[in-house]
Protein backbone atom coordinates (compact mmCIF):
# COMPACT_ATOMS: atom_id res chain seq x y z
CA UNK A 1 0.00 0.00 0.00
CA UNK A 2 1.31 3.25 -0.39
CA UNK A 3 1.24 6.37 2.04
CA UNK A 4 -0.62 8.80 -0.39
CA UNK A 5 -4.60 7.42 -0.13
CA UNK A 6 -5.58 5.14 -2.56
CA UNK A 7 -9.12 4.78 -3.70
CA UNK A 8 -10.66 1.34 -3.20
CA UNK A 9 -14.11 0.50 -4.03
CA UNK A 10 -16.80 -0.95 -1.80
CA UNK A 11 -17.82 -4.31 -2.88
CA UNK A 12 -19.92 -5.27 0.17
CA UNK A 13 -21.78 -2.83 2.87
CA UNK A 14 -22.64 -5.44 5.80
CA UNK A 15 -24.64 -4.12 8.53
CA UNK A 16 -23.53 -5.67 11.93
CA UNK A 17 -26.10 -4.54 14.37
CA UNK A 18 -27.86 -0.81 14.35
CA UNK A 19 -24.90 1.51 14.29
CA UNK A 20 -22.50 -0.61 13.26
CA UNK A 21 -21.43 -1.18 9.36
CA UNK A 22 -18.58 -3.60 7.97
CA UNK A 23 -17.00 -1.58 4.65
CA UNK A 24 -15.59 -4.82 2.16
CA UNK A 25 -13.26 -3.25 0.05
CA UNK A 26 -11.49 -4.51 -3.75
CA UNK A 27 -8.35 -5.14 -2.10
CA UNK A 28 -5.80 -7.96 -0.19
CA UNK A 29 -3.73 -5.70 2.05
CA UNK A 30 -0.25 -7.31 3.68
CA UNK A 31 -1.60 -6.29 7.18
CA UNK A 32 -0.91 -7.31 10.65
CA UNK A 33 -3.62 -7.71 13.37
CA UNK A 34 -3.75 -4.73 15.56
CA UNK A 35 -2.78 -2.18 12.75
CA UNK A 36 -4.63 0.55 11.24
CA UNK A 37 -5.44 2.57 7.99
CA UNK A 38 -6.45 6.29 7.38
CA UNK A 39 -9.58 6.21 5.85
CA UNK A 40 -10.49 9.33 3.81
CA UNK A 41 -13.62 10.76 2.30
CA UNK A 42 -12.75 13.99 0.61
CA UNK A 43 -14.51 16.97 1.95
CA UNK A 44 -15.12 15.32 5.21
CA UNK A 45 -12.75 13.99 7.53
CA UNK A 46 -10.00 11.35 7.80
CA UNK A 47 -9.62 8.99 10.48
CA UNK A 48 -8.12 6.19 11.46
CA UNK A 49 -9.59 2.31 11.78
CA UNK A 50 -8.56 -1.16 12.69
CA UNK A 51 -8.32 -3.70 10.16
CA UNK A 52 -10.94 -6.33 10.69
CA UNK A 53 -9.87 -8.02 7.57
CA UNK A 54 -6.78 -7.68 5.31
CA UNK A 55 -8.08 -9.56 2.33
CA UNK A 56 -10.52 -8.16 1.44
CA UNK A 57 -9.71 -5.27 3.00
CA UNK A 58 -12.47 -4.88 6.11
CA UNK A 59 -13.02 -1.95 7.98
CA UNK A 60 -15.71 -2.07 10.63
CA UNK A 61 -17.30 1.32 11.33
CA UNK A 62 -19.94 2.27 14.12
CA UNK A 63 -22.04 5.91 13.53
CA UNK A 64 -20.36 8.07 16.18
CA UNK A 65 -19.66 10.97 14.21
CA UNK A 66 -19.80 12.98 10.83
CA UNK A 67 -17.03 10.66 9.23
CA UNK A 68 -18.82 7.62 10.47
CA UNK A 69 -22.23 9.04 9.54
CA UNK A 70 -20.63 10.24 6.12
CA UNK A 71 -19.44 6.27 6.14
CA UNK A 72 -22.67 4.78 6.51
CA UNK A 73 -24.29 6.83 3.58
CA UNK A 74 -21.64 4.86 1.19
CA UNK A 75 -23.21 2.13 -1.18
CA UNK A 76 -22.07 -1.12 -2.85
CA UNK A 77 -19.55 0.21 -5.60
CA UNK A 78 -18.62 3.71 -4.10
CA UNK A 79 -14.79 4.59 -3.19
CA UNK A 80 -13.44 5.46 -0.42
CA UNK A 81 -9.97 6.24 0.31
CA UNK A 82 -7.08 4.32 2.46
CA UNK A 83 -3.87 4.94 3.27
CA UNK A 84 -1.70 2.70 5.30
CA UNK A 85 -1.41 0.03 7.37
CA UNK A 86 0.67 1.90 9.97
CA UNK A 87 1.35 0.89 13.37
CA UNK A 88 2.61 -2.11 15.53
CA UNK A 89 0.38 -5.05 15.85
CA UNK A 90 -0.54 -8.13 17.45
CA UNK A 91 1.95 -10.52 18.11
CA UNK A 92 0.53 -13.99 16.80
CA UNK A 93 1.99 -17.43 17.55
CA UNK A 94 0.93 -20.72 19.21
CA UNK A 95 -0.19 -20.64 23.07
CA UNK A 96 -3.63 -20.10 24.58
CA UNK A 97 -5.24 -16.64 24.18
CA UNK A 98 -7.80 -15.01 25.43
CA UNK A 99 -9.28 -11.95 23.46
CA UNK A 100 -11.48 -9.27 24.95
CA UNK A 101 -13.51 -6.53 22.91
CA UNK A 102 -15.41 -4.52 23.97
CA UNK A 103 -17.72 -2.77 21.80
CA UNK A 104 -16.46 -2.41 18.10
CA UNK A 105 -13.00 -3.37 19.98
CA UNK A 106 -14.21 -7.26 18.69
CA UNK A 107 -13.74 -5.85 15.34
CA UNK A 108 -9.57 -6.12 14.94
CA UNK A 109 -10.20 -9.22 17.15
CA UNK A 110 -11.47 -10.93 14.86
CA UNK A 111 -9.08 -10.78 12.27
CA UNK A 112 -6.40 -11.76 14.69
CA UNK A 113 -8.59 -14.24 15.96
CA UNK A 114 -8.04 -16.25 12.58
CA UNK A 115 -4.37 -15.84 12.79
CA UNK A 116 -3.97 -16.63 15.97
CA UNK A 117 -6.02 -20.46 15.13
CA UNK A 118 -3.87 -20.36 11.84
CA UNK A 119 -0.65 -20.33 14.04
CA UNK A 120 -2.13 -23.53 16.20
CA UNK A 121 -3.05 -20.93 19.33
CA UNK A 122 -6.02 -21.73 21.18
CA UNK A 123 -8.66 -19.36 21.26
CA UNK A 124 -11.28 -18.10 23.76
CA UNK A 125 -12.96 -14.80 23.19
CA UNK A 126 -14.95 -12.54 25.68
CA UNK A 127 -17.07 -9.74 24.08
CA UNK A 128 -18.82 -7.05 26.02
CA UNK A 129 -21.50 -4.98 25.13
CA UNK A 130 -24.48 -2.55 26.81
CA UNK A 131 -26.70 -3.91 25.30
CA UNK A 132 -27.28 -7.17 23.19
CA UNK A 133 -28.01 -5.45 20.10
CA UNK A 134 -24.80 -3.54 20.59
CA UNK A 135 -22.73 -7.11 20.77
CA UNK A 136 -20.31 -7.27 17.72
CA UNK A 137 -19.24 -10.36 15.60
CA UNK A 138 -20.98 -13.07 18.23
CA UNK A 139 -22.23 -15.12 14.90
CA UNK A 140 -18.50 -14.39 13.72
CA UNK A 141 -16.41 -15.40 16.57
CA UNK A 142 -18.69 -18.62 16.72
CA UNK A 143 -18.06 -19.39 13.08
CA UNK A 144 -14.73 -20.12 14.18
CA UNK A 145 -15.70 -22.54 16.32
CA UNK A 146 -14.16 -21.08 19.80
CA UNK A 147 -15.66 -20.23 22.71
CA UNK A 148 -17.47 -17.25 23.07
CA UNK A 149 -18.10 -15.06 26.66
CA UNK A 150 -20.39 -12.68 25.98
CA UNK A 151 -21.56 -9.74 28.68
CA UNK A 152 -23.86 -6.97 28.47
CA UNK A 153 -24.86 -4.16 30.78
CA UNK A 154 -28.05 -4.62 30.93
CA UNK A 155 -27.60 -8.68 31.57
CA UNK A 156 -29.68 -8.54 27.86
CA UNK A 157 -27.05 -11.56 26.56
CA UNK A 158 -24.19 -13.49 28.62
CA UNK A 159 -23.12 -12.42 32.01
CA UNK A 160 -24.97 -9.13 33.83
CA UNK A 161 -22.14 -6.66 33.64
CA UNK A 162 -19.39 -5.43 31.73
CA UNK A 163 -16.41 -7.42 29.62
CA UNK A 164 -13.63 -7.02 32.58
CA UNK A 165 -16.64 -9.10 35.17
CA UNK A 166 -15.98 -11.90 32.65
CA UNK A 167 -12.12 -11.62 31.85
CA UNK A 168 -10.81 -10.93 35.86
CA UNK A 169 -12.07 -14.43 36.46
CA UNK A 170 -10.51 -15.73 33.46
CA UNK A 171 -7.02 -14.67 33.97
CA UNK A 172 -7.20 -15.75 36.84
CA UNK A 173 -7.78 -19.31 36.12
CA UNK A 174 -4.29 -20.00 34.93
CA UNK A 175 -5.78 -21.27 31.48
CA UNK A 176 -4.12 -18.39 29.43
CA UNK A 177 -0.42 -17.67 28.41
CA UNK A 178 -1.74 -13.93 26.87
CA UNK A 179 -4.54 -11.12 26.80
CA UNK A 180 -5.04 -9.36 23.88
CA UNK A 181 -7.56 -6.43 23.96
CA UNK A 182 -9.31 -3.97 21.99
CA UNK A 183 -11.92 -1.44 23.77
CA UNK A 184 -12.62 1.78 25.42
CA UNK A 185 -9.85 3.10 27.47
CA UNK A 186 -11.43 2.45 30.88
CA UNK A 187 -11.26 -1.16 29.87
CA UNK A 188 -8.17 -1.75 28.97
CA UNK A 189 -6.63 0.25 32.17
CA UNK A 190 -8.81 -2.25 34.52
CA UNK A 191 -7.37 -4.83 32.28
CA UNK A 192 -3.69 -3.79 32.64
CA UNK A 193 -4.03 -3.86 36.15
CA UNK A 194 -5.48 -7.43 36.25
CA UNK A 195 -2.76 -8.39 33.76
CA UNK A 196 -0.33 -7.23 36.36
CA UNK A 197 -2.16 -9.37 39.05
CA UNK A 198 -2.51 -12.67 37.47
CA UNK A 199 1.13 -12.02 35.80
CA UNK A 200 -0.62 -12.72 32.28
CA UNK A 201 1.18 -11.03 29.31
CA UNK A 202 -1.43 -8.45 28.05
CA UNK A 203 -1.20 -6.74 24.79
CA UNK A 204 -3.65 -3.88 24.76
CA UNK A 205 -4.51 -1.93 21.76
CA UNK A 206 -5.35 1.97 22.16
CA UNK A 207 -7.56 4.42 20.41
CA UNK A 208 -6.43 7.92 19.90
CA UNK A 209 -7.06 11.03 18.09
CA UNK A 210 -4.90 11.26 14.98
CA UNK A 211 -3.74 13.30 12.78
CA UNK A 212 -0.65 12.45 10.41
CA UNK A 213 -0.72 8.45 11.40
CA UNK A 214 3.03 8.54 10.60
CA UNK A 215 4.86 9.29 13.98
CA UNK A 216 5.40 12.86 13.58
CA UNK A 217 2.73 15.36 14.49
CA UNK A 218 2.64 14.09 18.29
CA UNK A 219 -0.94 14.39 18.27
CA UNK A 220 -2.11 10.54 19.58
CA UNK A 221 0.66 10.32 22.42
CA UNK A 222 -0.24 8.72 25.19
CA UNK A 223 2.50 8.30 28.35
CA UNK A 224 5.18 9.88 26.36
CA UNK A 225 4.52 7.35 23.40
CA UNK A 226 2.91 7.74 20.31
CA UNK A 227 -0.40 5.88 19.46
CA UNK A 228 0.23 5.78 15.93
CA UNK A 229 3.88 4.85 15.63
CA UNK A 230 4.65 3.21 18.62
CA UNK A 231 1.07 0.97 19.50
CA UNK A 232 -1.94 1.28 18.94
CA UNK A 233 -0.19 -2.20 20.23
CA UNK A 234 1.35 -1.62 23.83
CA UNK A 235 2.19 -4.60 25.96
CA UNK A 236 2.13 -5.41 29.42
CA UNK A 237 4.85 -7.86 30.39
CA UNK A 238 3.86 -11.03 32.05
CA UNK A 239 5.67 -13.40 33.92
CA UNK A 240 6.51 -13.08 38.04
CA UNK B 1 46.09 11.91 6.52
CA UNK B 2 42.75 10.32 9.26
CA UNK B 3 42.11 12.64 12.29
CA UNK B 4 42.34 10.44 15.33
CA UNK B 5 41.49 11.98 18.29
CA UNK B 6 38.21 12.85 19.23
CA UNK B 7 35.77 15.08 17.33
CA UNK B 8 33.96 18.34 18.39
CA UNK B 9 30.58 18.44 17.09
CA UNK B 10 29.55 20.84 19.80
CA UNK B 11 28.47 24.60 18.06
CA UNK B 12 27.03 27.78 19.44
CA UNK B 13 23.84 29.79 17.98
CA UNK B 14 22.87 33.14 19.01
CA UNK B 15 24.99 32.87 22.49
CA UNK B 16 24.15 29.26 23.64
CA UNK B 17 26.18 26.03 23.34
CA UNK B 18 24.76 23.16 22.09
CA UNK B 19 26.58 19.67 22.50
CA UNK B 20 25.36 18.75 18.81
CA UNK B 21 25.05 20.83 16.18
CA UNK B 22 21.39 18.57 15.44
CA UNK B 23 18.18 20.56 16.50
CA UNK B 24 14.96 18.71 16.05
CA UNK B 25 12.83 21.21 14.31
CA UNK B 26 9.52 22.56 15.15
CA UNK B 27 6.51 20.86 15.00
CA UNK B 28 7.98 17.17 15.17
CA UNK B 29 6.09 15.84 18.24
CA UNK B 30 4.55 18.48 19.80
CA UNK B 31 4.48 20.33 22.60
CA UNK B 32 4.62 17.23 25.03
CA UNK B 33 7.51 17.45 27.30
CA UNK B 34 8.11 13.51 27.76
CA UNK B 35 8.16 13.72 23.41
CA UNK B 36 10.41 16.72 23.33
CA UNK B 37 12.77 14.88 26.40
CA UNK B 38 12.69 11.43 23.79
CA UNK B 39 13.69 13.55 20.95
CA UNK B 40 17.03 14.91 23.34
CA UNK B 41 17.90 11.30 23.86
CA UNK B 42 18.10 10.33 20.46
CA UNK B 43 21.60 13.16 19.71
CA UNK B 44 19.52 16.43 19.10
CA UNK B 45 21.93 19.55 20.73
CA UNK B 46 18.77 21.45 21.24
CA UNK B 47 15.00 20.61 20.37
CA UNK B 48 12.28 23.22 19.06
CA UNK B 49 8.56 23.12 20.79
CA UNK B 50 5.59 23.01 18.10
CA UNK B 51 4.86 26.52 17.73
CA UNK B 52 2.50 28.15 20.09
CA UNK B 53 0.18 30.95 19.57
CA UNK B 54 -1.56 33.66 22.08
CA UNK B 55 -5.11 31.85 21.80
CA UNK B 56 -5.62 28.10 21.88
CA UNK B 57 -5.70 26.30 17.81
CA UNK B 58 -7.48 23.67 16.92
CA UNK B 59 -5.61 23.11 13.71
CA UNK B 60 -7.09 22.07 10.30
CA UNK B 61 -8.98 18.99 9.77
CA UNK B 62 -7.93 15.94 8.23
CA UNK B 63 -5.74 14.97 6.18
CA UNK B 64 -3.16 17.02 7.79
CA UNK B 65 0.15 15.24 7.27
CA UNK B 66 0.56 13.10 4.19
CA UNK B 67 4.20 11.41 3.25
CA UNK B 68 3.95 11.77 -0.78
CA UNK B 69 7.34 9.99 -1.78
CA UNK B 70 10.15 12.82 -1.86
CA UNK B 71 9.28 13.70 1.48
CA UNK B 72 5.66 15.07 3.92
CA UNK B 73 3.41 17.42 3.16
CA UNK B 74 1.84 19.48 5.87
CA UNK B 75 -1.42 21.50 6.81
CA UNK B 76 -0.94 20.80 10.67
CA UNK B 77 -2.81 24.83 11.22
CA UNK B 78 -0.72 25.22 14.34
CA UNK B 79 -2.44 23.49 16.63
CA UNK B 80 -1.65 24.24 20.01
CA UNK B 81 -3.03 24.83 23.48
CA UNK B 82 -2.22 28.46 23.51
CA UNK B 83 0.56 30.83 25.22
CA UNK B 84 -0.86 30.51 28.62
CA UNK B 85 -0.88 26.91 29.07
CA UNK B 86 1.81 25.87 26.86
CA UNK B 87 4.19 27.78 28.97
CA UNK B 88 3.58 25.04 31.91
CA UNK B 89 4.10 22.40 29.26
CA UNK B 90 7.58 24.53 28.00
CA UNK B 91 8.58 24.65 31.81
CA UNK B 92 8.63 21.17 32.41
CA UNK B 93 10.42 20.62 29.00
CA UNK B 94 13.28 23.02 29.86
CA UNK B 95 13.44 21.20 33.15
CA UNK B 96 13.79 17.42 31.60
CA UNK B 97 16.17 19.01 28.61
CA UNK B 98 18.54 20.56 31.21
CA UNK B 99 19.23 17.67 32.87
CA UNK B 100 20.28 16.38 29.26
CA UNK B 101 22.47 19.76 28.38
CA UNK B 102 19.84 19.65 25.49
CA UNK B 103 18.57 23.38 24.63
CA UNK B 104 14.68 23.88 24.66
CA UNK B 105 13.91 26.56 21.73
CA UNK B 106 10.32 28.07 22.24
CA UNK B 107 8.42 28.26 18.63
CA UNK B 108 6.11 31.31 18.70
CA UNK B 109 3.44 32.81 15.76
CA UNK B 110 1.16 35.52 16.30
CA UNK B 111 -1.57 37.38 14.31
CA UNK B 112 0.06 40.62 14.94
CA UNK B 113 2.99 42.36 16.20
CA UNK B 114 2.01 43.16 19.26
CA UNK B 115 0.75 39.69 20.05
CA UNK B 116 4.15 38.63 19.19
CA UNK B 117 5.93 40.51 21.70
CA UNK B 118 3.22 39.42 24.24
CA UNK B 119 3.38 35.78 23.38
CA UNK B 120 7.10 36.26 23.72
CA UNK B 121 6.90 37.26 27.12
CA UNK B 122 4.86 34.72 27.64
CA UNK B 123 7.07 31.62 26.66
CA UNK B 124 10.34 33.27 28.55
CA UNK B 125 8.77 32.43 31.92
CA UNK B 126 9.39 28.95 30.93
CA UNK B 127 12.99 29.79 30.67
CA UNK B 128 13.62 28.42 26.90
CA UNK B 129 17.51 28.77 26.14
CA UNK B 130 16.33 30.35 22.77
CA UNK B 131 13.05 31.63 21.28
CA UNK B 132 11.98 30.71 17.28
CA UNK B 133 9.56 33.60 16.16
CA UNK B 134 7.57 31.83 13.19
CA UNK B 135 6.39 34.43 10.86
CA UNK B 136 6.44 32.23 8.08
CA UNK B 137 3.57 29.34 8.34
CA UNK B 138 2.34 28.58 4.98
CA UNK B 139 -0.53 26.95 6.64
CA UNK B 140 -2.36 29.81 8.94
CA UNK B 141 -4.78 32.88 7.48
CA UNK B 142 -3.52 35.66 9.52
CA UNK B 143 -5.24 39.32 9.90
CA UNK B 144 -2.27 40.33 9.07
CA UNK B 145 -3.26 39.16 5.46
CA UNK B 146 0.09 37.42 4.41
CA UNK B 147 2.91 36.07 6.17
CA UNK B 148 4.96 38.65 8.27
CA UNK B 149 8.30 36.61 6.50
CA UNK B 150 7.01 37.93 3.50
CA UNK B 151 7.65 41.82 3.57
CA UNK B 152 10.72 43.07 4.76
CA UNK B 153 9.30 45.61 6.61
CA UNK B 154 6.93 43.25 8.64
CA UNK B 155 9.88 40.95 9.43
CA UNK B 156 11.54 43.52 11.33
CA UNK B 157 8.64 45.12 12.87
CA UNK B 158 8.09 41.49 14.55
CA UNK B 159 11.73 40.77 15.09
CA UNK B 160 11.75 44.34 16.87
CA UNK B 161 8.72 43.58 19.09
CA UNK B 162 10.14 40.38 20.25
CA UNK B 163 13.89 41.73 21.21
CA UNK B 164 11.67 44.58 23.36
CA UNK B 165 9.61 41.81 25.17
CA UNK B 166 12.54 39.24 26.20
CA UNK B 167 15.97 38.95 26.75
CA UNK B 168 16.14 35.84 25.51
CA UNK B 169 17.94 35.28 22.59
CA UNK B 170 15.61 35.05 19.40
CA UNK B 171 15.83 33.40 15.99
CA UNK B 172 13.49 34.21 13.28
CA UNK B 173 12.44 31.76 11.20
CA UNK B 174 12.43 32.96 7.24
CA UNK B 175 9.91 31.46 4.40
CA UNK B 176 11.87 30.10 1.25
CA UNK B 177 8.71 31.67 -0.91
CA UNK B 178 10.10 34.85 -1.01
CA UNK B 179 11.69 36.93 -4.15
CA UNK B 180 14.59 37.28 -1.92
CA UNK B 181 15.63 36.04 1.04
CA UNK B 182 18.43 37.81 1.69
CA UNK B 183 16.78 40.87 1.59
CA UNK B 184 14.56 39.58 4.38
CA UNK B 185 17.51 38.20 6.20
CA UNK B 186 19.02 42.22 6.29
CA UNK B 187 16.38 43.54 7.95
CA UNK B 188 16.04 41.34 10.85
CA UNK B 189 19.33 40.96 11.11
CA UNK B 190 18.97 45.38 11.24
CA UNK B 191 16.35 44.53 13.86
CA UNK B 192 18.10 42.78 16.40
CA UNK B 193 17.50 38.79 15.90
CA UNK B 194 20.08 36.77 16.93
CA UNK B 195 19.74 34.68 14.77
CA UNK B 196 17.86 32.93 11.52
CA UNK B 197 16.61 29.20 10.95
CA UNK B 198 16.18 28.79 7.21
CA UNK B 199 13.83 27.68 6.05
CA UNK B 200 9.76 27.08 6.59
CA UNK B 201 8.24 24.66 4.26
CA UNK B 202 7.40 25.84 0.98
CA UNK B 203 4.17 25.56 0.19
CA UNK B 204 2.87 23.35 -2.10
CA UNK B 205 -0.59 20.74 -3.10
CA UNK B 206 -1.31 17.42 -3.85
CA UNK B 207 -4.38 16.46 -5.78
CA UNK B 208 -6.31 12.67 -5.85
CA UNK B 209 -6.06 11.99 -8.87
CA UNK B 210 -9.40 9.93 -8.10
CA UNK B 211 -11.61 12.16 -6.85
CA UNK B 212 -9.79 15.55 -8.52
CA UNK B 213 -9.98 16.74 -4.78
CA UNK B 214 -6.82 18.37 -2.62
CA UNK B 215 -5.64 15.27 -0.53
CA UNK B 216 -4.99 18.15 2.53
CA UNK B 217 -8.27 19.41 3.92
CA UNK B 218 -6.64 22.87 4.21
CA UNK B 219 -6.20 22.45 -0.06
CA UNK B 220 -2.32 23.51 0.33
CA UNK B 221 0.70 22.39 2.80
CA UNK B 222 3.94 22.92 3.29
CA UNK B 223 6.76 20.52 1.85
CA UNK B 224 9.55 19.13 3.65
CA UNK B 225 11.90 16.55 3.36
CA UNK B 226 13.88 15.36 0.12
CA UNK B 227 11.87 17.67 -1.95
CA UNK B 228 12.93 20.68 0.19
CA UNK B 229 16.35 20.20 0.26
CA UNK B 230 17.92 21.92 -2.68
CA UNK B 231 15.60 25.14 -1.97
CA UNK B 232 16.96 25.10 1.63
CA UNK B 233 20.57 25.07 0.57
CA UNK B 234 20.32 28.08 -1.95
CA UNK B 235 18.64 29.88 0.75
CA UNK B 236 21.26 29.32 3.93
CA UNK B 237 24.31 30.06 1.13
CA UNK B 238 22.01 33.71 -0.16
CA UNK B 239 21.46 34.24 3.53
CA UNK B 240 25.38 33.20 5.26
CA UNK B 241 26.22 35.65 2.27
CA UNK B 242 24.04 38.45 3.56
CA UNK B 243 24.35 38.94 7.15
CA UNK B 244 26.72 37.62 9.89
CA UNK B 245 23.68 35.94 12.06
CA UNK B 246 24.28 32.00 13.01
CA UNK B 247 21.42 29.97 10.85
CA UNK B 248 19.63 26.56 12.13
CA UNK B 249 20.02 25.64 8.58
CA UNK B 250 16.80 23.30 7.97
CA UNK B 251 15.34 21.55 4.88
CA UNK B 252 15.42 17.66 4.15
CA UNK B 253 18.36 16.58 6.04
CA UNK B 254 17.73 13.20 5.96
CA UNK B 255 21.65 12.02 6.41
CA UNK B 256 24.87 13.30 7.89
CA UNK B 257 26.17 13.88 4.14
CA UNK B 258 22.85 16.43 3.76
CA UNK B 259 24.22 18.01 7.20
CA UNK B 260 27.79 18.23 5.74
CA UNK B 261 25.90 20.28 2.96
CA UNK B 262 24.14 22.32 5.25
CA UNK B 263 27.08 23.30 7.36
CA UNK B 264 29.06 23.76 3.89
CA UNK B 265 26.34 26.01 3.10
CA UNK B 266 27.00 27.97 6.55
CA UNK B 267 24.39 26.43 8.67
CA UNK B 268 26.14 27.01 12.41
CA UNK B 269 23.57 24.20 13.05
CA UNK B 270 21.06 21.60 11.58
CA UNK B 271 17.63 21.52 11.88
CA UNK B 272 16.56 17.72 12.06
CA UNK B 273 12.11 17.09 11.13
CA UNK B 274 11.04 15.03 8.25
CA UNK B 275 13.99 12.31 9.23
CA UNK B 276 11.96 11.02 11.74
CA UNK B 277 9.30 9.74 9.24
CA UNK B 278 11.62 8.41 6.32
CA UNK B 279 14.51 7.02 8.98
CA UNK B 280 12.60 6.60 12.26
CA UNK B 281 12.75 7.73 15.62
CA UNK B 282 16.33 7.28 15.70
CA UNK B 283 17.02 9.15 12.69
CA UNK B 284 18.96 11.75 15.00
CA UNK B 285 21.20 9.73 16.21
CA UNK B 286 21.89 8.08 12.87
CA UNK B 287 22.21 11.55 11.04
CA UNK B 288 24.96 12.34 13.75
CA UNK B 289 27.07 8.92 13.36
CA UNK B 290 27.17 9.39 10.07
CA UNK B 291 28.66 12.94 10.16
CA UNK B 292 30.96 12.44 12.90
CA UNK B 293 32.29 9.26 10.68
CA UNK B 294 32.47 11.89 7.15
CA UNK B 295 34.23 14.21 9.54
CA UNK B 296 36.38 11.36 11.03
CA UNK B 297 37.43 9.95 7.57
CA UNK B 298 38.46 13.29 5.88
CA UNK B 299 40.92 13.96 8.86
CA UNK B 300 39.10 17.18 9.95
CA UNK B 301 38.34 18.21 13.34
CA UNK B 302 35.41 19.60 13.58
CA UNK B 303 32.32 21.62 12.09
CA UNK B 304 34.64 24.99 11.43
CA UNK B 305 36.83 22.66 9.47
CA UNK B 306 33.86 22.15 6.81
CA UNK B 307 31.26 25.16 7.70
CA UNK B 308 30.92 27.78 4.53
CA UNK B 309 32.83 25.87 2.23
CA UNK B 310 30.08 26.49 -0.53
CA UNK B 311 30.83 30.52 -0.76
CA UNK B 312 34.26 29.99 -1.48
CA UNK B 313 32.81 29.15 -4.95
CA UNK B 314 33.79 26.14 -7.75
CA UNK B 315 36.82 27.82 -8.99
CA UNK B 316 39.89 25.11 -9.18
CA UNK B 317 41.54 24.74 -6.86
CA UNK B 318 39.63 26.89 -4.64
CA UNK B 319 37.87 23.25 -2.81
CA UNK B 320 40.12 21.30 -0.12
CA UNK B 321 38.89 18.29 0.40
CA UNK B 322 40.50 14.72 1.30
CA UNK B 323 37.61 12.24 0.49
CA UNK B 324 38.16 8.48 2.00
CA UNK B 325 39.34 5.87 -0.62
CA UNK B 326 36.29 3.90 -1.78
CA UNK B 327 35.99 0.21 -0.75
CA UNK B 328 36.43 -2.33 -3.52
CA UNK B 329 36.45 0.02 -6.62
CA UNK B 330 39.67 -1.88 -8.44
CA UNK B 331 36.90 -4.44 -8.33
CA UNK B 332 34.36 -2.87 -9.86
CA UNK B 333 36.72 -1.54 -12.62
CA UNK B 334 37.40 -5.14 -13.23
Amino acid sequence: MREVPVALRLIDRIQENHKTITLVLDHALDARPGQFCMLWLPGVDEKPFSIAGPDPLMFTVSRVGPFSEAAHALSKGDPIWVRGPFGTGWSVGPGRALLAGGGYGAAPLYFLARRLREAGAEVEAALGARTSADLLFMDRFGGLGLPVHAATEDGSMGAPGRVTDVVAPLLGSGRFDRLYACGPEAMLKALEARCRETHVAGELSHEAYMRCGVGICGSCERDARLVCMDGPVFSVPGGG
Amino acid sequence: MRHSGPIDLSCMIAGVRLPTPLVLASGIWGTSPTLLERAARTGAGAVTSKTCTPAPRRGHRNPTAIDWGHGLINAMGLPNPGAAEEVALLRDAARRLAALGVALIASIAADTVEEFGRTAAIVSDAGPALIEVNISCPNVESSHGEMFASSAEAAAAVTRQVKASTSIPCVVKLSPNVADIASIARAVAAAGADGITAINTMPGMLVDAESGAPILAHGTGGISGAALKPIALRCVHEITAAVGLPVIGTGGVLTGTDAVEMLSAGAACVGVGSAIVSRGEHALSLILEELKTWISERGYHGLDDIRGRSHRGAGAGAIITNPPPVPGWEKSRA
